[in-house]
């Protein structure tokens, strides 16, 4: 069943339009993560949705009813934000019971609920500490516990881990996770850290400049990326672009000197409108070789070694553009030498240069 | 580069500090020639208040009071050795204008921050159609020479029968203290992350809701401020208090300078800077506890868009 | 529930409307409407006050308007005053013509500039002395931003006791054996306006100083240390790097006094009452004196009408000026 769906959301503020048509349903109990650099319109979504932005044309419906006109808090929903919105001066119990005390619900109901939130999030014993008083992984607990209280069907998530620490994201991360799991509540996410949307999402959304550009699981938008824009800003370390001609009859193709053969690609080789494309190859998917394999490898000059520490990043020249790959950190490599690369086309991706779409 | 052994030749540990180099007694000796400047007005007031007229017309008006007396004080407060009423508002002391000057300030300061307040918080946070352009015209209205508005707001005034009441000037004070304290007010709320307000919309709380729960308990220090700017703006105003009200309801400033600048009567110098005192005693008592609140108040107030 | 009908724009974010209703009467009836009605009454004949209403009582120092005997006032006799008898600027051919408003004119322009040249210049080494880090920096600034509590009646009134011509300034130096020494401003309708610059200067200077100390302690620290590193003497630094940096305090200071000038008035009451003589008259001074004792409303309203022109050119031309300047600063 349909949790919430978009249906032609427009948005402009004056002459700007900011979101144009833009249709996405969300399943019952999915986690839904909406993926994009700063300025591509995430941010503003999550806000039509939770009613904090008046739209300016189409639909939202939340759990079957239709709340394009519904105050926020008559949607059914509960958010949390990046910077927390913690209220400085209310202690954390207070934080978790305003909106209930808000809504007039009963003393016994809101300390029923407060108490049975503080367990999911094990945040017990800081409920008569003030936010101030609060790490930051502790107090975006409370911020998702005041979420939680409100015990609607859709979460709503505003880059809720950009503040935190490395470390702590992590952690935070996998509790988000698991509260997923064990909630089965609908929750959308906001974020531009891919990380976070490839582990968290059942699917992600990637948008950019105000469209959608991608809506899928993680595993397909890692490996068939829609477009070059898709394919460059997923995956760390990024996807290695190779200019370069394809045959007319898709089955090779060819950047200076070297030919590589397309028969195991995974696409249409001849979808495409010219014989510009880019080959598009992730830093795993090239093995590296010391010695040249008759037909399967290419020569390399391996330029820089970046250690990652279980993994080292190479990155080659070869035909004077820059390809790089991943390899065990055990393998140490020397500088400038002359290597030999074998790429994994079932894994490529072949992008059209002039619309940018993958064949 | 020298060798492992390290010897404790030249320069080691901290760095002397000379105290009396050239540019310290240039700055210190700058800093204190012009806060005697600063000082010294204050100064005098007090010593000539304390003095008494025979002293005062022989001696220096910077010399210590030879002979201390408290009388000016007390004529300048209490009024003259004048009998009945007819002595009229010049000789009547400046009781009766601190009074007024209470009556004003307390009712303006409270109204016209209440009103801004809420005005600011609502150009602040929810904006509607043309709340910019009526913001844009308040603040340009800052600017306005008082003297442009002075006569049609008599007009105004007359017509709701306040013209000469001390309601009227308590009116006029509230409307132009509405340009700098909902700037004032605005900026602040700005300040705070939306993201605070976003979240108590979702928690269900409306305008007022939000404004007395969220926003009023976070912004104590900014109403300290206004309260500070305020007071002192209104207990000092001139203008307004000898336009707005008849000599009954004269606040103090306009009191005290009827009483100095009388053309009337032998001029009794330590009574006028007894009278001046007591009249700038309360917005320097604000000013000297206040400290950095004001400060921020009058930045905050000055800088402008 | 889905809403069948849209709720009417007018009445959505009711409240934050209603609570914008003191802006808007403010905007709309005081600062449009008052405004408009000087600038357009400045155009009429409406001219004497009847002479039982407004009579000036001798008493006191400053004319004040008089109201019957028994406190009581009969509006229809100010409301008369205006009437909607245009006369096109005959109000401000006889404005242009009075040497009195004239003499009003100079003043403010001698004070005006002064004021404006040495507010800025003290302010601004004001603030760069006690941005030195120096100790008892509370203690000083303290002392230099007090007199900007007081009122410009207060301060009027202690400089005139410092100032007056018997006990004054002037005779403590003679005391000390200076026989033919001469400094009594407010009694020489030459100097008189520089008595009150005097006074202004005091009032004033701490309020810039304070802004400006603002603006230099909003300079990134790293720029002082880079200064330091490169051996730059922090003369240059101020005049190379700070004062380019700090255009935008600059602008709004020079605002601010501007439009303080325009509004100089209490002062000029309590220090000279605007003599020896009219030597010390001011636009607004002018302007109450016409409106409220002179009896001849339209001059008041047309001597307004220009000052608002005046603040209308410090406002918004004279910022824009230095937006152009700085602007081709940054372009070389």
């Amino acid at each position: 069943m349909t949790s919430v769906s978009v249906q032609h959301l427009d948005l402009s503020f004056g002459s700007v339009q900011v979101l144009k048509d833009l249709n996405i349903d969300i399943e019952e109990g999915e986690f839904l993560v909406l993926l994009g650099p700063s300025g591509c319109g995430k941010s503003t979504l999550l806000n039509c949705i939770a009613g904090l932005l008046d739209i300016t044309g189409g639909q939202i419906h939340i759990s079957g009813k239709n709340v394009t006109w519904a105050e926020p808090k008559d949607r059914g929903i509960g958010m949390v934000f990046q910077s927390y919105a913690l209220y400085p001066q209310m202690t954390v119990r207070g934080n978790l019971s305003f909106g209930l005390k808000t809504q007039k619900f009963s003393r016994a109901e809101i300390k029923e609920r407060v108490s049975r939130v503080a367990d999911i999030l094990q945040i017990q014993d800081l409920l008569n500490r003030k936010p101030g008083a609060l790490s930051g992984g502790q107090r975006q607990r409370v911020a998702i516990g005041r979420a939680l209280v409100r015990d609607v069907d859709v979460y709503l998530f505003d880059e809720p881990l950009s503040n935190l620490d490395a470390k702590l994201r992590t952690e935070l991360r996998v509790e988000l996770k698991q509260l997923h799991n064990r909630l089965q509540n609908t929750m959308i996410y906001v974020t531009h850290d891919q990380i976070e949307a490839m582990t968290l999402a059942d699917r992600i959304a990637i948008m950019r400049d105000g469209f959608i550009q991608q809506l899928a699981d993680p595993y397909t938008v890692y490996n068939r990326p829609t477009n070059l824009f898709v394919a460059g800003f997923v995956g760390s370390p990024g996807m290695s672009f190779v200019d370069g001609k394809i045959s007319g009859d898709g089955s090779t193709f060819t950047f200076g000197n070297v030919t590589v053969p397309l028969a195991e690609y995974d696409g249409d080789n001849t979808a495409s409108t010219s014989s510009d494309v880019k080959l598009g190859l992730r830093p795993e998917h090239t093995t590296v070789h010391r010695a040249a394999i008759e037909g399967k490898t290419v020569v390399a000059n391996l330029e820089l070694v970046e250690a990652l520490g279980s993994e080292s990043l190479l990155y080659f020249i070869v035909e004077d553009q820059r390809i790089s790959a991943l390899v065990d950190a055990d393998e140490k490599y020397e500088q400038g030498s002359t290597l030999h690369l074998e790429f994994n086309i079932g894994k490529a991706s072949l992008f059209d240069s002039a619309t940018e779409e993958r064949l | 580069m020298s060798d492992a052994t390290v010897t404790l030749e030249g320069p080691s540990g901290p760095k002397p500090k000379k105290y009396f180099t050239r540019r310290n007694l240039f700055l210190y000796g700058t800093l204190i020639i012009i806060s005697a400047y600063y000082l010294l007005p204050l100064y005098v007031m007090i010593v000539t208040s304390l003095k008494g007229m025979p002293e005062i017309r022989l001696g220096n008006i910077f010399a210590l009071p030879s002979n201390i007396t408290f009388e000016a004080w007390g004529k300048a407060w209490n009024g003259a050795s004048c009998t009945g009423d007819d002595c009229g508002p010049v000789s009547r002391g400046l009781r009766d204008g601190f009074m007024n000057s209470v009556i004003i300030t307390i009712p303006s300061v409270i109204l016209s921050i209440a009103i801004a307040s809420v005005n600011g918080y609502a150009l602040a946070n929810w904006r509607f159609k043309g709340s910019n352009m009526f913001f844009t015209i308040l603040i340009f209205g800052a600017f306005i020479p008082y003297q442009v508005m002075i006569y049609p707001i008599v007009l105004l005034l007359g017509q709701v029968g306040l013209y000469t009441k001390l309601g009227g000037l308590i009116v006029v004070h509230t409307i132009f203290g509405m340009p700098i304290l909902t700037l004032l007010f605005r900026n602040y709320f700005v300040s705070i992350p939306e993201e605070l307000f976003k979240a108590a919309r979702v928690d269900g709380a409306g305008f007022w809701g939000i404004f007395f729960k969220i926003m009023l308990p976070m912004s104590l220090p900014i109403f300290v401020v206004a309260i500070i700017l305020q007071v002192t703006g209104i207990w000092n105003d001139f203008l307004f208090g000898v336009i707005y009200t008849k000599p009954g309801n004269w606040p103090m400033t306009v009191q005290l300078n009827n009483i100095v600048n009388s053309v009337q009567g032998v001029k009794e110098y330590n009574v006028n800077m007894a009278a001046t005192i007591l009249t700038g005693i309360v917005p320097l008592v604000i000013y000297f506890f206040s400290g950095k609140l004001f400060v921020r108040g009058i930045a905050a107030g000055a800088v402008k868009g | 529930m889905a809403h069948t009908k849209r709720p009417s724009q007018l009445f959505r974010n009711m409240a934050a409307k209603i609570a914008a209703i003191p802006m808007i009467f403010t905007t709309l009836v005081v600062f449009v409407g008052c405004t408009g009605w000087t600038v357009v009454y400045s155009f009429t004949k409406s001219k004497m006050l009847p002479k039982k209403i407004f009579e000036t009582t001798e008493l006191f120092s400053i004319p004040t308007p008089s109201w019957l005997s028994d406190g009581s006032l009969d509006f229809s006799y100010i409301s008369g005053i205006a009437t909607k008898n245009f006369v096109g600027l005959a109000q401000y051919e006889r404005l242009w013509n009075s040497d009195r408003w004239l003499l009003s004119i100079e003043n403010i322009a001698i004070y005006g500039i002064c004021s404006l040249v040495f507010t800025f210049v003290f302010g601004f080494i004001l603030a760069a002395l006690l941005d030195q880090k120096i100790r008892f920096e509370n203690t000083f600034r303290t002392i230099f931003l007090y007199p900007f509590a007081l009122s410009f009646i207060v301060t009027g009134l202690v400089w005139q006791w410092i100032l007056n011509k018997d006990h004054g300034l002037q005779q403590v130096v003679r005391d000390m054996g200076f026989e033919n020494f001469n400094f009594n401003p407010i009694y020489d309708a030459d100097i008189v306006m520089y008595g009150i610059l005097i006074a202004g200067l005091w009032q004033g200077t701490g309020l810039i100083m304070c802004l400006m100390l603002a603006g230099l302690r909003g300079i990134d620290e790293d720029i002082w240390k880079a200064a330091r590193i490169d051996g730059i003497p922090m003369w240059k630094t101020y005049i190379y790097i700070v004062i380019p940096m700090m255009k935008p305090i600059f602008a709004t200071t020079l605002v601010l006094i501007a439009s303080g000038i325009v509004k100089l008035y209490d002062l000029v009451v309590a220090q000279t009452s605007g003599g020896p003589g009219l030597a010390s008259e001011v636009p607004a001074k002018y302007v109450y004196d016409l409106m409220f004792a002179s009896q001849n409303l339209g001059q008041g309203l047309a001597a307004s009408t220009m000052m608002l022109t005046f603040v209308i050119v410090v406002v918004i031309i004279i910022p824009s000026i230095i937006r152009a300047f700085g602007g081709k600063k940054n372009h070389v």
